[in-house]
């Protein structure tokens, strides 16, 4: 999906923040957020590549409002797809533990996916042999559907040189929305910093790691 | 009661999330309290940071490690979420490397632990596919124009981890003593390591 979560080379961030040794956690309240992020695709019966598209699908302005805040409404999102929880639950038990004396609606009735899968962690291999080899000059396809995909806005349609084959992985377009792990091979692709940006662009080499079907022969 | 389109304080969302799921047995607060402690205190980047010396006074783990990754960390007991397939890329004086994640935060936890602020802000993940010699320049690293740099992005479950530069003056420094001049920073590829 083309959502605000993919924001390879957009203009109006800003500078970046500073470095810093800051601990992982802040205040205490992220460290649970993180903890319910992190086995939320296990509490929804989801996998780590809808738990993704659960933080894709944050609405923009909430996105923007900070990391643990997208975490834990797309991990929240996720957990309402399996009738989990839902959004009118965690505001009335907000509005509880801030002292309010509201209802609180009954919890929906869990409908967890049921996705067979190859096993834990998301290697995996595939019968058919890479359509592709080091060296191979590629250009990568457009996107086109509302669904999840790991095919930036940035590169699609640029033509770029295979560099490396990586291990065949779970396809995260299908196992996002519980269609199949359906594997895929996958490359690390090259591009001239020239073809992403422009003749003006800093030169660099930049690499990213797409998915068979992300690719077609360059002509 | 806040309407569903309304910001929700994300400290009362996570506190009004944690109370319903610990009720439905779902989650219990025992376990978040092991999983924080274990990013807070065991897994973070003083485990890549022993890595990375490790590297810079063993040749034969440093070809191990540039060949598998995975294999050559997991030898020194790193691995976990996060870390199934880990790429090292070697910096020299010639080319410098640097990770970013475009779409989200990936970030190779079982050497880094959880990714910093600034990993996971717009602002590094839009500019640093773009700009990068600008992006690095703004975090104090002004690299010779001659030095080739090279932006990777994590957009697959491979995870990466630069290996720096040692820096000169170090000929004297114990393994353990190297190690903590690594900082994460470095090993993302945003900094490089100085002589103490």
């Amino acid at each position: 999906m083309d959502g605000i979560h993919d924001v390879g080379g957009m203009h109006g961030f800003g500078h970046v923040e500073p470095l810093t040794d800051a601990p992982p956690f802040a205040e205490p309240w992220e460290g649970k957020a993180f903890v319910i992020g992190a086995l939320s695709a296990r509490i929804a019966g989801g996998n780590l590549h809808a738990m993704r598209h659960g933080i894709e699908r944050v609405p923009p302005s909430e996105y923007l409002a900070g990391y643990w805040n997208r975490w834990t409404i797309g991990a929240q999102l996720m957990m309402e797809d399996s009738g989990i929880v839902t959004e009118e639950e965690v505001r009335a038990r907000a509005a509880r533990l801030s002292g309010q004396d509201v209802p609180e609606p009954p919890p929906p009735a869990p409908h967890k996916p049921q996705m067979a899968t190859g096993g834990a962690g998301n290697l995996r291999s595939r019968d058919t042999p890479p359509a592709f080899a080091v060296g191979d000059l590629v250009r990568v396809a457009e996107h086109d559907h509302p669904g999840h995909t790991r095919l930036p806005r940035y590169v699609r349609r640029r033509t770029g040189t295979v560099t490396a084959l990586q291990p065949c992985q779970v396809f995260p377009d299908t196992a996002a929305h519980f269609v199949g792990e359906d594997p895929q091979h996958c490359y690390t692709v090259e591009f001239d910093s020239r073809e992403l940006w422009g003749s003006n662009a800093e030169p660099f080499r930049l690499s990213i790691d797409l998915y068979e079907p992300y690719l077609e022969p360059a002509r | 009661m806040t309407s569903a389109s309304e910001h929700l304080d994300p400290a009362l969302r996570v506190e009004a999330l944690a109370s319903l799921l610990i009720e439905r047995g779902l989650l219990d607060e025992a376990t978040v309290e092991t999983f924080v402690k274990t990013y807070e205190q065991s897994v973070g980047p003083m485990n890549g940071a022993k890595v990375v010396a490790k590297a810079w006074t063993d040749p034969d783990y440093r070809a191990r490690l540039l060949a598998d990754g995975t294999a050559a960390i997991g030898e020194l007991g790193f691995k976990g979420p996060q870390g199934e397939h880990i790429v090292v890329l070697e910096n020299t004086p010639a080319v410098h490397h640097v990770v970013v994640c475009t779409l989200c935060s990936c970030y190779p936890w079982p050497v880094l632990g959880l990714p910093p602020s600034w990993y996971k802000d717009p602002a590094y993940r839009s500019r640093v596919v773009r700009e990068p010699r600008q992006v690095l320049r703004e975090f104090g690293l002004d690299l010779d124009d001659g030095v080739e740099i090279r932006v990777h992005d994590s957009s697959s479950e491979v995870r990466y981890m630069v290996l720096p530069e040692r820096p000169d003056g170090t000929e004297h420094l114990s393994e353990a003593e190297l190690a903590d001049l690594v900082t994460r920073d470095a090993m993302v590829g945003v900094a490089q390591v100085t002589a103490p």
